[in-house]
């Protein structure tokens, strides 16, 4: 079975290379974008019977950093 | 008095801080970090600077949870000194031993540069070698040194006396220029400049000297 997580900085935390990536955007002629905020993908490939529970315990001890991001998993 | 730094794989300013902890009269033992404990009658604790693990994930996230950060932790939750400078820091936000967290530069550029610290309070055995309002000049060299807490965390900071050393000029887009911070207890300093890169008069200037040998007085006598 297979998780992935996703890790986002939390809403007000500042996100330069979103900004960059925005500005960029701009600059090749792509108007409208309002913002940017990157952000990454981790996939798990898990043994069965590994619970959500337990993945939700990973991303709270090591794969997000919970006082700058926030998470969330889904299970496939 | 007795000092210990952690080496991890990546570390490249652990010599350095070996260097000047000796230099102020210390005996260092350098520590892996695999090993589960730290050496007996220990001091303090340095947890230098580098890209430890390749800065993998987030910066200092893997490190924080290597067997020797499980003794750092509990030395410092049995109230025991620790010193974190630049990755060290980050290092110590991912373990807990301090609050907040450090996050990519807010002009996005790595730094390497000397700049101006202003010494908040001298209220702690690694700043009491200074006056509360001191100008010293120490190098940074960092990517991901923006300092970030929530409010109720950065007016605690405040209020306690806890910011150690804030930048004149901020480099970074730390939060109300926070350069260096102090736990609860005040024993514990995390730090993004190097003091043990303005220790010897090799290196350009000497203002990161005061603090160790301030803090090898202090346990020395201790």
């Amino acid at each position: 079975m297979k998780a992935t997580v996703h890790v986002m900085l939390k809403t007000g935390v500042l996100d330069p290379q979103g900004e960059a990536v925005r500005h960029a955007l701009g600059a090749l002629g792509f108007d409208g974008v309002n913002s940017v905020r990157q952000g990454k993908v981790i996939e798990l490939d898990l043994a069965d019977g590994t619970s959500e529970a337990d993945v939700t315990a990973m991303c709270e001890k090591l794969l997000a950093n919970t006082v700058i991001e926030s998470f969330r998993v889904d299970m496939s | 008095m007795k000092a210990a730094v952690v080496v991890f794989p990546g570390s490249n300013c652990d010599r350095d801080l070996a260097v000047a902890f000796r230099a102020a009269g210390a005996e260092v033992e350098m520590v892996w970090h695999k090993d589960t404990d730290l050496p007996a009658g220990l001091d303090i604790v340095g947890v230098p600077g580098g890209f430890s693990f390749g800065d993998y994930l987030r910066c200092g996230a893997i490190a924080a949870n290597s067997p020797i950060c499980r003794a750092v932790k509990g030395h410092a939750d049995r109230g025991g000194y620790v010193l974190g400078i630049c990755n060290g820091f980050q290092v110590l936000t991912e373990t807990g031993i301090l609050p907040g967290a450090l996050l990519r530069n807010a002009g996005l550029k790595y730094i390497c540069k000397t700049v101006g610290l202003k010494v908040e309070t001298s209220q702690s055995i690694y700043t009491e070698g200074y006056n509360a309002g001191d100008v010293v000049d120490i190098p940074i060299a960092h990517h991901d040194g923006n300092y970030f807490a929530d409010d109720a965390t950065l007016a605690a900071l405040t209020d306690e006396d806890r910011i150690a050393f804030s930048y004149t000029d901020n480099p970074n887009g730390s939060q109300r220029d926070i350069a260096g911070i102090l736990s609860e207890n005040r024993r514990v300093l995390g730090m993004m400049p190097h003091p043990e890169r303005a220790a010897d008069s090799g290196h350009g200037g000497t203002d990161g000297q005061a603090l160790f040998r301030a803090v090898a007085g202090q346990l020395t006598t201790a």
